[in-house]
C-alpha cells in the first residue's frame, strides 16, 4: 500500500533543500543537481518524488501519465494534490514520456507565469544526444545529454521558445538528480 | 521559535512563494503575482523581500541584511533580528560571507558570486507606475512589450534638461524583453545588475509581485544612442577609506555648509580600512 | 561626530521599544486597563478592529487595542498579522441574515414593515452633550435596567425577519442578483486582478478602511457618481455560523457572531426592452459598524456603474482605484515607510539637481539637446 511509504522525514528542511536545488538549476539551466536525501517511492524516482513534494499541493493541479498513476494515493496523502482534468489544464505534469509541448498550457501574454511546469522522469541525465543550451542564467553555452527525450525534441522546444514569454518549463529527473530547462533557454544540437 | 514555523511562514505559503519565484526566474523581468501574506512588519518596510527570503532560507544559510548600503540602519537591524529570531540562521555583515543578502536601495560594492542570492525589497514593482497608474493598463503594455510611454518620458527629460533626470530606480530592460524596476537603487548601481553572477530576486509585498533576474542575464538601462546612460556619483573620495569608486553618503556636519562624504556600503568601507591598516603595519 | 550619531541602530531600537512600553502603560498609579474592560466598554473600537483586521475574535481585538494604545489601525494590523498564521480548518456556509437575531433594524423607505422597526442601541438620537457623570466614576447603578424590546416582548421572536429588498424583489421592482455556487475569490490568497468580480470587490470593502469608505460614499452623495441612495434596510444582530465537515455531510452550528448589514436601494436602470428596476448596493461588516456598512453599500453600488451601463468617471466608480486604496494596513505601511531612511536615493537626486543647475549656469541659453 502506497500510504506506508513515507514522504520527507524532515519536511521543512528537506523541502527547503530540494527547492534551493530546483532554484539553482532553474537559474543555471542544465546544471545537474543532486539531492542529499532520498524519498524512495517507485514508480517515482527519488528526484521526481522530492520535486513533487516540494512544489505541488492542493492549490495547483497535477497530471500524471499512466506509468506513474500508482503514485496518486501517495501524492494525495503527502501533498493533498488535486488531479487536473486533462493535460491542457494542468499546472504541473509529471510524466515518463514528454507529451507534445503544444498540448500543454503555455500561459497567456499578460500572465505567462501560468504556463505549466513539466516534471519529466528520464532514464539518465547523460549518455543521450547532446543538446547545447544558450540563454539567461548561462555565462557560456553548456552541453547536456539526457536520455529519454523524443526525437523531435529540439524542434518542439524551438516552438516552445518562440512563444516566449509564454511557454512551458521543464525539469528532467533521473535517480536522485535533476536539471531544469526553463522556457527562456534556446537549445541547439551537439 | 514558539508557535511559528521555521522562517515564520507556514509550509503551504512557502510553496506558493517558491512556485512564484521559479516562474519569475523562467521569465526574467516579468512580475509574477503572488498571494503575499500579512507579515508582522508593516507593508512598505520590506515585507516582499522578507517573504522571498523566508521562502528560500535554510538552516545552512548565512544572511546579511542592508538598508541604504549599511548593516546597522534601523530597518536592516530589525529585519536581521527577525530572521535570527524566527529562523535561527547565522547572520553576517560581511558581503563575502553571506549566502543570502537582503537589501533595500543598494547593491553591495563587493562583486557577488554565483553562490549568492541577492533579494531586493521593492516598494513599487511596476516601472510604468509613475506614468500610468492603472495596473490593468500596464499589464497590457508588458504583454505587448509596448514601452513607448517610458521612451517618451526619457525623451522629454532630455529635451527639457539635457539629460535623463531619473537618478534612482532607473528603468531597465531585462533579457531584451521586459521593462523592469530595479527597485530604488541609485542609478550608480544599475550597471552592476548586468550579467551579475548572483541570482537576483525581487519581492514586493504590498503590491504582491515577485520578479527575478537569473545569473548572467543582460540588464540594460533604457537610453538613447546619442544620450547614453550615465552614472551620477558625488565627485569625492570617501572621507574614511579614501575610495573613489564607491557610492557615497553625504553627511551634513554643521549648519554652515560643512559636509563629509563616506561610503554608503559600510562593509566595503570597513573592509578597505582594515586592508589599509594591514598595509600600514 | 554627527556621523556616528546616525549609526548604532541596535541600541536605538531597544531603547525605543522600552520607551514605548512605558508610554503604553502610562502613569503606573492609575490601574492598568484590562482587556475584558476594553471588550465590554470599548465595543465599537473592538468591532472596527475585528472588521478591518478580518478576524472575528473580541478578546484578541481587545488585546490588540490595548497593545496599540488605542491606535485602531495599528490594532487591526496586529490582528491581521496574527490571523495570517492561523490554519484554515473549514469554510463556513453563507450566513443567512434574514435569520438574524435582531438588535437593531431600520428601514428608511417604509413607515412600518414585517419584523418592525427596531431602534436598538444607537447614538442616532442622542444629543451630543458630554456626559460628565461618566467622568465621575459613575457606578453601574446608574445604568438603566434592560427593558424588553418589542421583539423580546413577543412570546416567540420571529425566526425570520424578511429583508426589505427581498420584498421589493418579489414585486419585481428590485434587480435580482445572480445566484452562483461558485467558490468566491479570496484576496488573502490570490492577488487582485482586473476586472475584479463583485465577490472580490465586496471582500475588499468588508475589510477596507472605514474612513476611506465613508469619504468615498459621501463623495457619491455630493455628485461624484451619484446613484440616489435610500437606506432600504440597515440591520445589526447575531447570526449563526455553520460549517459542513465533509465527513459529516450535514451542517453544524459553531457559534454566533454580530454583523451589520446595509442594503441601499438605488436609482433604477432599464431600457426599451427591459422595464426599470431599482438596483442594490450592499454592505456587510463584522460587529456593530453602521457607518462602515453604509459607506460600503454606497461604494459597492458606485462600482457597479459600468455593469449597469452608467458613466463611470467618478473616483468611487473606479474599481481599481477603490480596491487598491481601501486597505488601511497597506496604506499606512506605505505612507509611513517614508519615515525609513531614503538618503541613498536622496543623494542621487542631489547630484542630479546640482548637475542640472551647473549646466544651466554655465550654458544659460542652451540645455535642450533633443535625442535623435
Amino acid at each position: 500500500m502506497t500510504l506506508e511509504k513515507p514522504g520527507f522525514i524532515d519536511p521543512v528542511a528537506e523541502a527547503q533543500a530540494c527547492f534551493r536545488l530546483v532554484l539553482r538549476t532553474m537559474s543555471s539551466p542544465g546544471q545537474i543537481v543532486t539531492l542529499a536525501t532520498d524519498v524512495a517511492t517507485p514508480p517515482l524516482a527519488p528526484a521526481t518524488a522530492a520535486v513533487l513534494l516540494t512544489l505541488v499541493d492542493a492549490e495547483v493541479s497535477l497530471w500524471l501519465d499512466e506509468p506513474l498513476a500508482d503514485s496518486w494515493d501517495w501524492l494525495a496523502f503527502h501533498a493533498g494534490v488535486v488531479r487536473a482534468a486533462d493535460i491542457g489544464t494542468a499546472a504541473f505534469l509529471c510524466t515518463t514520456a514528454l507529451p507534445p509541448l503544444a498540448d500543454v498550457f503555455a500561459g497567456t501574454d499578460d500572465a505567462p507565469e501560468t504556463g505549466a511546469t513539466i516534471i519529466l522522469q528520464v532514464p539518465a541525465l547523460d549518455g543521450g544526444p547532446k543538446l547545447t543550451l544558450y540563454g539567461p542564467g548561462l555565462e557560456t553555452p553548456i552541453v547536456i545529454a539526457p536520455q529519454g527525450l523524443p526525437a523531435d525534441f529540439i524542434a518542439q522546444w524551438e516552438q516552445n521558445h518562440r512563444l516566449f514569454p509564454r511557454g512551458v518549463d521543464l525539469l528532467l529527473c533521473a535517480g536522485s538528480s535533476f536539471c531544469a530547462l526553463p522556457r527562456s533557454v534556446r537549445i541547439g544540437e551537439g | 521559535m514558539n508557535g511559528y514555523n521555521f522562517a515564520y511562514l507556514d509550509e503551504p505559503t512557502k510553496r506558493m512563494i517558491r512556485r512564484a519565484i521559479l516562474k519569475a526566474v523562467a521569465i526574467p523581468g516579468h512580475q509574477v503575482p503572488f498571494g503575499a501574506r500579512e507579515m508582522p512588519l508593516p507593508y512598505g518596510w520590506g515585507t516582499g523581500g522578507i517573504q522571498v527570503t523566508a521562502a528560500i532560507l535554510g538552516a545552512d544559510d548565512v544572511l546579511k541584511v542592508i538598508d541604504q548600503g549599511a548593516d546597522d540602519t534601523t530597518n536592516a537591524v530589525s529585519i536581521r533580528r527577525f530572521f535570527s529570531h524566527v529562523a535561527g540562521v547565522e547572520t553576517t555583515t560581511r558581503t563575502r560571507d553571506a549566502t543570502v543578502i537582503q537589501t533595500r536601495h543598494r547593491i553591495p560594492e563587493t562583486p557577488l558570486t554565483g553562490d549568492q542570492i541577492l533579494v531586493y525589497q521593492v516598494p513599487l514593482p511596476e516601472p510604468l507606475a509613475k506614468l500610468e497608474p492603472s495596473r490593468a493598463e500596464t499589464k497590457q503594455m508588458h504583454a505587448l512589450a509596448d514601452y513607448g510611454l517610458m521612451h517618451v518620458k526619457l525623451y522629454e527629460d532630455i529635451a527639457r534638461f539635457g539629460h535623463v533626470t531619473i537618478s534612482y530606480d532607473y528603468p531597465v530592460m531585462v533579457n531584451g524583453r521586459y521593462l523592469m524596476s530595479p527597485s530604488p537603487i541609485p542609478a550608480f548601481d544599475t550597471l552592476k545588475m548586468n550579467r551579475m553572477p548572483a541570482l537576483q530576486l525581487f519581492g514586493a509585498g504590498r503590491e504582491k509581485r515577485i520578479y527575478a533576474v537569473p545569473p548572467y542575464t543582460t540588464v540594460r538601462p533604457l537610453d538613447f544612442d546619442d544620450h547614453p546612460f550615465s552614472l551620477t556619483r558625488a565627485p569625492h573620495a570617501c572621507a574614511l577609506c579614501g575610495a573613489t569608486n564607491s557610492y557615497l553618503d553625504e553627511v551634513v556636519t554643521d549648519d554652515r555648509g560643512s559636509r563629509m562624504f563616506v561610503c554608503s556600503d559600510t562593509d566595503y568601507c570597513a573592509d578597505r580600512r582594515g586592508e589599509m591598516e594591514g598595509d600600514a603595519s | 561626530m554627527a556621523y556616528v550619531a546616525v549609526k548604532g541602530g541596535e541600541r536605538a531600537i531597544d531603547a525605543a521599544h522600552d520607551w514605548l512600553a512605558r508610554t503604553r502603560r502610562g502613569e503606573t498609579a492609575v490601574p492598568e486597563i484590562k482587556t475584558d474592560q476594553i471588550a465590554e466598554q470599548l465595543g465599537r473600537a473592538v468591532d472596527r478592529v475585528m472588521a478591518e483586521g478580518s478576524c472575528y475574535d473580541r478578546d484578541l481585538a481587545a488585546l490588540a487595542i490595548k497593545q496599540a494604545q488605542g491606535d485602531l489601525i495599528e490594532a487591526a494590523f496586529l490582528l491581521r498579522a496574527y490571523r495570517t498564521t492561523l490554519p484554515r480548518f473549514a469554510s463556513s456556509r453563507p450566513v443567512e441574515t434574514s435569520a438574524m437575531l435582531i438588535h437593531r433594524r431600520i428601514s428608511a423607505i417604509y413607515k412600518d414593515l414585517p419584523g418592525g422597526q427596531v431602534l436598538g442601541p444607537t447614538y442616532d438620537y442622542t444629543h451630543r452633550l458630554l456626559d460628565f457623570a461618566l467622568a465621575a466614576d459613575a457606578d453601574s447603578a446608574m445604568v438603566p435596567a434592560a427593558v424588553p424590546s418589542s421583539t423580546e416582548a413577543d412570546q416567540s421572536p420571529p425566526a425570520v425577519t424578511p429583508r426589505v429588498l427581498d420584498m421589493l424583489q418579489a414585486e419585481g421592482l428590485m434587480g435580482a442578483e445572480p445566484q452562483s455556487d461558485a467558490v468566491p475569490g479570496d484576496i488573502t490568497r490570490e492577488p487582485m486582478s482586473f476586472p475584479a468580480g463583485r465577490d472580490i470587490r465586496l471582500q475588499a470593502l468588508a475589510r477596507g478602511d472605514e474612513g476611506f469608505l465613508l469619504a468615498l460614499g459621501y463623495s457619491t452623495q455630493r455628485g461624484y457618481g451619484n446613484s440616489h441612495p435610500f437606506v432600504g434596510e440597515l440591520r445589526m444582530g447575531d447570526v449563526s455560523i455553520e460549517i459542513e465537515p465533509p465527513e459529516l455531510g450535514f451542517a453544524i452550528d459553531i457559534g454566533r457572531i454580530t454583523l451589520t448589514e446595509c442594503e441601499m436601494v438605488n436609482q433604477f436602470g432599464g431600457s426599451k426592452t427591459e422595464p426599470p428596476q431599482f438596483t442594490r448596493g450592499y454592505g456587510l461588516c463584522f460587529g456593530h459598524g453602521e457607518r462602515k456598512a453604509m459607506g460600503m453599500a454606497l461604494v459597492d453600488r458606485a462600482m457597479r456603474a459600468e455593469e449597469l451601463g452608467e458613466d463611470a468617471d467618478a473616483p468611487a466608480q473606479d474599481i481599481e482605484f477603490v480596491l487598491y486604496h481601501s486597505d488601511n494596513i497597506e496604506a499606512t505601511g506605505f505612507v509611513e515607510h517614508l519615515k525609513l531612511p531614503h538618503y541613498v536615493d536622496f543623494q542621487s537626486e542631489l547630484e542630479t539637481i546640482r548637475q542640472i543647475r551647473r549646466r544651466a549656469e554655465t550654458k544659460p541659453d542652451t540645455g535642450a539637446g533633443e535625442p535623435q
